[in-house]
């Protein structure tokens, strides 16, 4: 994942809230690999109609080459699919900017270089109100933490570490390999004092459960 | 001097965390790795990296999104068969045990887990899903993840995550008849919203939880992330202990009395502070139904339906928005709505005690509406039929079938057909979640065995005077 500290592209609102992950990608879609590209099914049912029309009063089918998504609160809610992120990052969305996220989307989508930037929900719905129907023209900056469409500045709140991630493009598991030494000595710790947190085996072969044991 | 007091989370924390960052993110251990079906971008992951699991042992596979209800196990979707197939070939190649199609063991994630006793106090729990929040009832530090984060515990067994506060919901008063878990959840999202725990983890406690029997806090733990928490937790007591002793992946013997030495520390001090304290009257709470598209749209089932007229600018659009997909008036009485069909099933309401509650509504009944009823695993399905409940609900006129997350999420193709109306036990009403253009009402089981009996949504208290 390449890392970024400066994102221009174009804005567009989408005011509703709670747009969970079920609608960012219906689940009958998340049954393919992610290399056939997952930017078709953004938002699936909000774009397209019963028999697959192109919704035309739908932002995403108005305008082109959409960066940053302006939208109300609880973003991302609902399941941890990760797809949800995937459609937005193979559509071409770069940045959500909204009062509030689900927490698991927001760390999914900073796993995948998209920003999940919080903003006050009066400025929020500023700027939904500066967008209306169209699509302007936005610069992110992580260093400041500003977004800057036209002359509005608004400052976005994110997690320290999710905007080092986010810059660095840093991959975790191998940030993580860096501790092999702490996490071997947890382990033999934990199994020295709390082996009880290993899983027995499975009685017998097959399926011998305590409960249908219990039942006989 | 004495330490300072800590709460449930305090404890579980510090205790899984292997290093803390200078950022203040924690590495934590995982001390159960769940995976199902939808883990197969995190496999891919690994397949890219030349990657393999660094803990098979403490990892445990299962289908349930995509398991077949119906038929003869094999699904006909050459996709679906293909992500069961999927998940099968990756834990034999990673040597993980999976409970596959067919196996006895398989179920709902979040129902074998605690079933087979891989659920215990004191664990760390993950799993590439958000209701992994359910195993939380048994005192564990349990919560959902992602692909990426779910390529790295498959990795290194750990996890990094950022300290959330914390919140306590102390329930008091005493419930109802008819009144369970399902509606304190649906109570409390209601009033707090469903981004209103957000970045929280919650414990459950009070009087009324001490009182929930296992199932029950599952469900109400299952529920948390509905409300937007990271993660929800319930101390474990004697109830937990006396669930957990001899299930199969258990401990026994010396490691059992080991465990419940452990065990027995694990509560929230007196002195402990909360970053957040809510408190819940049971008495106040009535069984309640969901009008809108999303858990917080909830309200008492004799209660009626907002109208954006009368409500603040700012919402009044987003009501009419989730009125006209639901087919609702605005301020009409939720009670005597019609229904085309109902659902008992999902990681919320699938147990057993689940099953008997909604039996006792249908038994001598018949259903005015088509409805399938699906166990939360293939044990509870064994159960169930030993306790005659299959010969109810299909008397009834119900369908009973096979284990999974059915039409829950309808992964599986169980699916509700646009514009119809489904009274289900589930766990979320988002618009498309069960099929596009789908309408659902979240309920308890036995309010859904109400919604069959009756055909419309419907208050369960009368129908079961005289027999609980």
């Amino acid at each position: 994942m390449a890392g970024w500290t400066r994102l221009q592209g174009q804005a567009v609102a989408l005011p509703v809230e709670n747009i969970d992950t079920d609608q960012l990608i219906p689940a009958r879609f998340m049954a393919t690999p992610r290399s056939q590209g997952y930017g078709r099914s953004l938002l699936h049912d909000m774009r397209f109609d019963a028999d697959g029309t192109p919704i035309a009063a739908m932002p995403l089918n108005r305008h082109a080459d959409v960066a940053i998504l302006v939208t109300r609160r609880n973003f991302g809610g609902g399941s941890s699919r990760e797809a949800a992120v995937y459609a937005l990052a193979d559509f071409g969305i770069r940045a959500v900017v909204a009062p509030s996220f689900g927490d698991i989307f927001a760390a999914n989508a900073v796993n995948n270089g998209l920003l999940p930037a919080r903003v006050h929900e009066r400025e929020a719905e500023a700027l939904i109100a500066q967008l209306g129907e169209a699509a302007q023209p936005a610069t992110i900056d992580l260093a400041t933490c500003e977004i800057a469409v036209g002359p509005a500045r608004i400052a976005f709140t994110l997690d320290p570490v999710w905007r080092t991630k986010l810059i660095n493009g840093w991959d975790d598991i191998d940030l993580t390999a860096s501790h092999g030494d702490a996490i071997a000595s947890f382990r033999a710790a934990r199994r020295r004092q709390a082996g009880w947190t290993w899983p027995g085996a499975w009685p017998g072969d097959g399926f011998e459960t305590g409960a249908s044991k219990r039942r006989r | 001097m004495t330490a300072a007091p800590r709460t449930l989370f305090d404890k579980l924390w510090q205790a899984h965390e292997i290093v803390r960052g200078d950022d203040g993110a924690s590495l934590l251990w995982v001390d159960r790795h769940l995976v199902h079906e939808g883990s197969h971008h995190a496999f891919a992951k690994l397949a890219a990296r030349g990657l393999s699991v660094a803990q098979p042992q403490l990892t445990f596979a299962v289908a349930d999104h995509y398991a077949p209800t119906r038929g003869d196990g094999a699904p006909a979707d050459p996709a679906i068969a293909g992500m069961i197939a999927k998940l099968a070939e990756n834990a034999r190649a990673h040597g993980i045990t999976c409970f596959g199609l067919g196996d006895p063991r398989q179920g709902i994630v979040h129902v074998i887990g605690p079933q087979h006793g891989l659920t215990l106090p004191g664990l760390l729990i993950n799993c590439g899903d958000s209701h992994t929040s359910t195993h939380g009832a048994f005192g564990a530090l349990a919560f959902g993840i992602g692909a990426t984060e779910v390529a790295h515990v498959l990795a290194t067994q750990t996890v990094w995550q950022r300290c959330p506060r914390t919140m306590r919901i102390t329930v008091s008063g005493r419930l109802g008849p008819a009144v369970g878990a399902k509606d304190l959840a649906l109570a409390w999202i209601a009033r707090l919203g469903a981004d209103g725990a957000r970045g929280h983890a919650i414990e459950y406690a009070g009087p009324v939880i001490e009182n929930l029997c296992m199932a029950g806090r599952m469900t109400l733990c299952n529920l948390s992330i509905e409300g937007g928490a990271r993660l929800g937790m319930i101390a474990p007591d004697e109830t937990t202990f006396a669930f957990l002793k001899g299930r199969p992946y258990a401990p026994a013997g010396a490691a059992w009395d080991a465990a419940i030495e452990a065990w027995a520390g694990l509560r929230t001090d007196p002195d402990a502070a909360f970053d957040r304290e809510v408190t819940l009257d049971a008495s106040e709470i009535a069984p309640i139904v969901t009008w809108g598209t999303s858990p917080e749209d909830a309200l008492p089932i004799d209660g009626c339906v907002p109208d954006p007229a009368a409500a603040p600018d700012e919402t009044s659009e987003q009501i009419a928005a989730a009125l006209d997909y639901m087919g609702l008036r605005p301020g009409q009485p939720i009670a005597g709505t019609p229904v085309d069909q109902v659902f008992i099933g999902s990681c919320t309401n699938a147990r057993l005690e689940d099953l008997r509650a909604a039996a006792a509504v249908l038994k001598g009944r018949k259903a005015r509406v088509p409805g399938t009823v699906s166990p939360g695993s293939t044990l509870v399905k064994q159960q169930a039929e030993e306790e005659g409940l299959d010969a109810v609900f299909v008397e009834a006129g119900l369908d009973w079938v096979a284990s999974g997350c059915s039409m829950c999420v309808g992964m599986n193709g169980d699916i509700v057909a646009p514009g119809k109306r489904c009274a289900s036990s589930t766990n979320r009403n988002f618009r498309g979640r069960q099929g596009r253009g789908a309408r659902t009402h979240l309920m308890s089981p036995a309010m859904v065995a109400a919604a069959a009996v009756t055909g419309t949504l419907s208050d369960v208290r009368p129908l079961l005077k005289g027999r609980v």
